[in-house]
């Protein structure tokens, strides 16, 4: 949270309190400028401006606080502190660092009416230069490179709101982040840290079709229903399917430069397990830790709910800031649900109109203006840059039909529908390859083809059709029993089969099979299509079907995912499977 | 203390008060009825001159000659290592003709929101003894494992046997001394007899001094229920962060509390949720749930198990469902499980500890646990969906594979799950018996099972195997 010169203005006086929101007269206010409530300075901010009355929501708890105390506005709108040290740290919904609050507060529970800077304001950091004395520079160009973490070099950038002009001073060495290190002659001065209203878009240049994956390391995410970079997705699910374990594999394994990940309104041990792992987890790509590429946001569901709607803002603020780096950023949020809850907890208090199951009309506008500030840019500064969106989606009862999941689909692009079905027979991830699409898949197949193989998008077809094939067989099944069909249609069963046991599933907690590059995933498809065609050309030459299915060489399919040196493993797997079934005419 | 005459409205569990000074939001509110008799409050809205208040014993008796006194402090719970052994009203009064409670602090049933950062991950095993939890759906300390039940059902049977037979293994060695074990029981509005049940299993296995008891029953007021849990907790995150217990603490009937929340939100007209309940309802029973946990740096750890009774038997209920998106895990109890007489009648399949994977393995269970968990997980849902089928064409027109799948179904509820409710398993047993079971499956079956595993417990003679050579032949 940044902390700005507060500007003086008139003092309000608190006339009613009502959970999170309270109300007050005579502030002297703006909409959306934070405000602190009562005599212990709570947080809060002005969501709305009637006459005389102001109403605030009010990011800490209320207990105790009276009508008749004091209303104090800083004058600004809830902003982002941005500059180094956002990295490798753990923030609530208002960018207030979890570690400096229990410091602070001297105690494990969060108190309340304790501020502190998004980001450390004493801290010096080695500033290198990337400017000279009369150069010219321009808004959102890179006059220097701090080393923030071991993985990523951040970018002190002009800010958006300067105009730029001719640098007369440049600075070399350490410096805290308030402190100047570039000059120009239109007397504007550049530091380390800048601020950014939470509720609004960083400027870009435009918005360009995302042409690279980001991959997962997830078979099903990455052969089936892939992501691009700059892409949106969304999981929807009921509780126990897995929404938070791919959402934590994707901040585990995704080729992302950087994560922002935002558990909103989830439960606490969920935000402590990710702070215990990532420092200890290598990041794939560079083998540094996790968490130097990882900025974590967490505002959990007994944490106050004003700041849980908020926490969505303060994550996707970051995520641009890195994006303007040029630096692609994936931004995970779980889940999406308790956000629109806020809101609608909120509004209730408002009395406003209510929508749909009680959500604010204006949750649709809400989602889309959050979902629409991912994507691949061009940046202001010439540079190119990303924000993957993720979004999970907790619909009550596991439904798919109430207002959060559809207005959430009718935006984004990446549908990965959860299946409480599948989670209960333990296929996971449980991720329904009849319902889930990707609409990137095309505009992505270039890439996969260049970097895995040519065929790549007819194997995954192939794959596609086998699995439409055996829904519909298994239609059939249900009603006859598996030993009525002709033996070839059990045959495509038995590829079925591999298809979701070996490929579709896969184990996050298993060392080895949790991350599968592209290259595993194509292979191991290839194996199962060798078992395919092998199969039904011994079929062909009479083999009855029992036997072909009871090759001993099959069932290792199973066991390629947890095979380290799998190159090898899928090659003797191969031949193998080929010679046993060959010798069977 | 200012008293006031001056309430200008009574409506289902609510009084409106005109008021000449601050009342803060939360506040506690004594009133006193023309009667004399004394009913406590909480201040739900508070505005320049009106407040409204939530009357824990409900509002019969109260008029507008009633007088209000506002207390100047929010709702307090009185503390002390003296409460284990007592019982005590859902408001936290002694009701066992034992002395007063001398507190050592008055603490404030709103608990703060633990920070996140300061958390300890929870994931030291507790074994309970029974084989579809420890095997299946392992708890840990300072986890929160619901139980999902329906009415008439043995949920109750259950939650004691876990009290029962709940231990630490490492303790057991003399290890984690220092630290002892403490349940905490939280009734909200069962019956009388349900409660003897409890308060005779209590008695009779000795755990009464190790245990608290808050009774608010069916015929206590339905608004006390909504400080019956914090009441209990706060009591808990005292014994566990400030006296090192480990304690376990068990809430029934939490359909009974949620049924108070919708009352009280009714009667302030507010905006419904889902079926009439609160929209705020998640935020509400995240404040309870959340406060199971461990934290760094503290010795104790508190561990929940909330006991809920699904209205129709239908998970996808908000009570149920908002439950299973804030706890870490769920138990299921099903009523066709239990009309077959398995005790306890839990369905794993749907059930789920998602603290389970940090909580097993080698050093913390045993190495293969994982494995043969999920095994017998993907078996038994395999052998589930041809039960139907058999059904409609009958075993023979099975294959020898489909009716191997059937026998481990058989005999995964019989010899695993149906353990009955006295008897305390220990986790090395509840793994013989599942791979008694595995073995009964062909080997190439077992495909979530490392195959170092296979090798070391696949029982040659238990006929999966040769059977499998033969249909083979
Ligand atoms: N890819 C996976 N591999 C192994 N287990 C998984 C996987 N995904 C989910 N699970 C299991 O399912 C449980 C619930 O997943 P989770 O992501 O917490 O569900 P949700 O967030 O949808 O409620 C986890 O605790 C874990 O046991
Ligand atoms: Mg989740």
């Amino acid at each position: 949270m940044s902390q700005t010169a507060q500007t003086v203005r008139e003092d309000g006086i608190i006339s009613s309190v009502s959970g999170p929101v309270v109300t007050a007269r005579d502030l002297d206010a703006r909409m959306n400028d934070v405000v602190y409530v009562g005599d212990e300075g709570l947080m809060g901010e002005v969501i709305e401006i009637e006459g005389d009355t102001t109403t605030i929501q009010v990011y800490e708890e209320t207990s105790g606080i009276s009508p008749g105390e004091p209303v104090e506005s800083t004058g600004e709108p809830l902003s982002v502190d941005l500059g180094p040290g956002l990295l490798d740290t753990i923030y609530d919904g208002v960018q207030r660092p979890l570690d400096v609050l229990e410091d602070k507060m001297g105690s494990p529970y969060l108190d309340r009416g304790v501020d502190a800077p998004g980001i450390e304001l004493d801290k010096e950091w080695e500033f290198e230069p990337e400017v000279e004395e009369g150069d010219v520079v321009e808004t959102g160009d890179v006059v220097g490179i701090v080393e923030e973490t071991v993985t990523i070099d951040h970018k002190v950038m002009v800010p958006p709101d300067y105009e730029g002009g001719e640098v007369v001073a440049v600075e070399s060495g350490s410096f805290t982040v308030d402190e100047t290190v570039v000059e120009l002659d239109n007397g504007e001065e550049v530091q380390m840290r800048q601020e950014w209203p939470v509720r609004e878009a960083r400027p870009t240049v435009e918005k360009k079709t995302p042409r690279t994956p980001l991959v997962s390391g997830q078979r099903i995410l990455d052969g089936l229903f892939p992501i691009a970079k700059g892409g949106t997705a969304a999981i929807p699910g009921p509780f126990g399917s897995g929404k938070t374990v791919t959402q934590h594999q994707l901040a585990k394994y995704a080729d992302a430069d950087i994560i922002i990940y935002v558990g909103c309104g989830e439960r606490g041990n969920e935000m402590t397990e990710v702070i215990d792992d990532f420092p200890e987890l290598e990041d794939p790509s560079t083998g540094n830790p996790l968490m130097a590429r990882t900025s974590l946001i967490a505002n959990t569901s007994n944490m106050p709910v004003a700041a849980r709607e908020s926490c969505v803002y303060t994550g996707i603020t970051i995520a641009e800031f890195y994006r303007d780096m040029g630096y692609d950023v994936a931004l995970m949020a779980d889940s999406t649900s308790r956000w629109a809850e806020a809101m609608r907890e909120i509004s209730s208090r408002l009395e406003e109109m209510p929508g749909e199951e009680g959500y604010p009309a204006y949750l649709a506008a809400r989602l889309s203006q959050f979902y629409e500030r991912a994507g691949y840019f061009e940046n202001v500064n010439g540079t190119e840059g990303s924000v993957s969106a993720i979004g999970a989606v907790s619909p009550p009862g596991g439904d798919f039909s109430e207002p959060v999941t559809q207005n959430t689909l009718r935006i984004v692009k990446t549908f990965w529908a959860l299946d409480a079905d599948l989670a209960e027979r333990r296929h996971f991830p449980s991720i329904n390859w009849n319902e889930s699409y990707s609409l990137y898949k095309d505009q992505l197949d270039p890439w996969f083809q260049d970097e895995v193989a040519d065929d790549w998008p007819e194997k995954r077809q192939w794959a596609v059709d086998v699995l439409d094939e055996e829904t519909e067989l298994q239609e059939i099944v249900q009603l006859v029993g598996k030993d009525a069909l002709p033996e070839d249609q059990q045959l495509t069963l038995e590829v079925a089969r591999y298809l979701r046991e070996a490929y579709l599933q896969q184990n996050a907690f298993h060392p080895v099979d949790t991350y599968c590059p592209p290259e595993k995933t194509y292979l191991m498809l290839t194996t199962i299509q060798t078992f395919n065609d092998e199969a039904f050309d011994a079929l062909e030459a009479g083999v009855p079907v029992d036997e072909i299915i009871d090759i001993d060489a099959a069932p290792n399919i199973n066991r390629i995912g947890v095979q380290e040196d799998y190159e090898e493993y899928v090659d003797e797997l191969k031949s193998e499977i080929t010679e046993q079934l060959r010798s069977l005419y | 203390m200012k008293e006031y005459q001056t309430i200008t409205e009574i409506s289902g569990p609510l009084v409106y008060a005109e008021v000449d000074e601050a009342i803060g939001y939360d506040e506690i509110v004594e009133i006193e009825t023309a009667q004399g008799e004394t009913l406590r409050g909480q201040v739900l809205e508070s505005s320049d001159g009106v407040v409204a208040i939530q009357v824990f014993e409900g509002t019969s008796g109260i008029d507008q000659h009633a007088s209000v006194r506002f207390l100047g402090e929010t709702m307090k719970m009185p503390v002390t290592e003296d409460l284990l052994g007592r019982v005590l009203d859902g408001s936290g009064r002694p009701i066992d003709g034992g002395p007063d409670i001398v507190p050592d602090e008055r603490q404030d049933i709103v608990g703060a929101a633990i920070n996140p950062y300061s958390r300890e991950y929870p994931e030291e095993f507790i074994e309970t003894g029974v084989s579809a939890i420890d095997g299946m759906n392992t708890l840990v300390r300072g986890q929160k494992l619901p139980i999902f039940s329906s009415s008439g059902q043995p949920h109750s049977e259950l939650a004691m046997q876990i009290a029962r037979q709940a231990s630490v293994p490492e303790e057991e060695e003399g290890e984690g001394e220092g630290s002892e074990f403490a349940v905490i029981f939280g009734a909200m509005g069962i019956t009388q007899e349900e409660a003897n049940e409890f308060m005779e299993d209590f008695e009779r296995t000795g755990a009464l001094e190790r245990s608290v008891v808050f009774m608010n029953l069916a015929d206590d007021p339905a608004v006390e229920r909504t400080v019956t849990p914090r009441m209990v907790l706060t009591t808990a995150e005292y014994l566990a962060f400030e006296k090192d217990y480990h304690v376990l603490v068990i809430l029934t009937d939490m359909t009974n509390y949620c049924e108070a929340l919708r009352e009280i939100g009714a009667a302030r007209e507010e905006v419904p949720g889902r079926r009439g309940y609160p929209g705020y309802m998640y935020t509400d029973l995240a404040q309870l749930y959340e406060r199971a946990g461990r934290i760094e740096g503290r010795e104790g750890s508190v561990t929940q198990i909330p006991i809920l009774t699904m209205p129709g038997d239908d998970d996808t209920h908000p009570i149920p469902d908002l439950t299973g998106y804030i706890t870490e895990g769920q138990i299921y109890v099903d009523p066709d499980l239990n009309s077959q007489g398995l005790q306890p009648p839990v369905n794993v399949l749907p059930s789920l500890s998602r603290l389970m994977d940090d909580g097993i393995g080698e050093g913390l269970t045993r190495a293969d646990h994982g494995d043969v968990s999920d095994q017998m997980y993907a078996a038994y849902a395999e052998g589930e969906d041809l039960r139907d089928l058999v059904n409609i064409v009958g075993r023979e027109a099975l294959s020898e594979r489909d009716n191997k799948y059937l026998d481990f179904a058989d005999r995964f509820e019989e010899e695993f799950i149906d353990q009955g409710f006295e008897t305390n398993r220990e986790l090395e047993e509840t793994l013989e018996i599942g791979w008694d079971l595995l073995s009964m499956l062909p080997k190439e079956e077992l495909n979530r099972v490392d195959e170092d595993f296979i090798e070391e417990y696949y029982r040659e003679d238990a006929g999966g195997e040769t059977e499998a050579e033969a249909t083979a032949d």
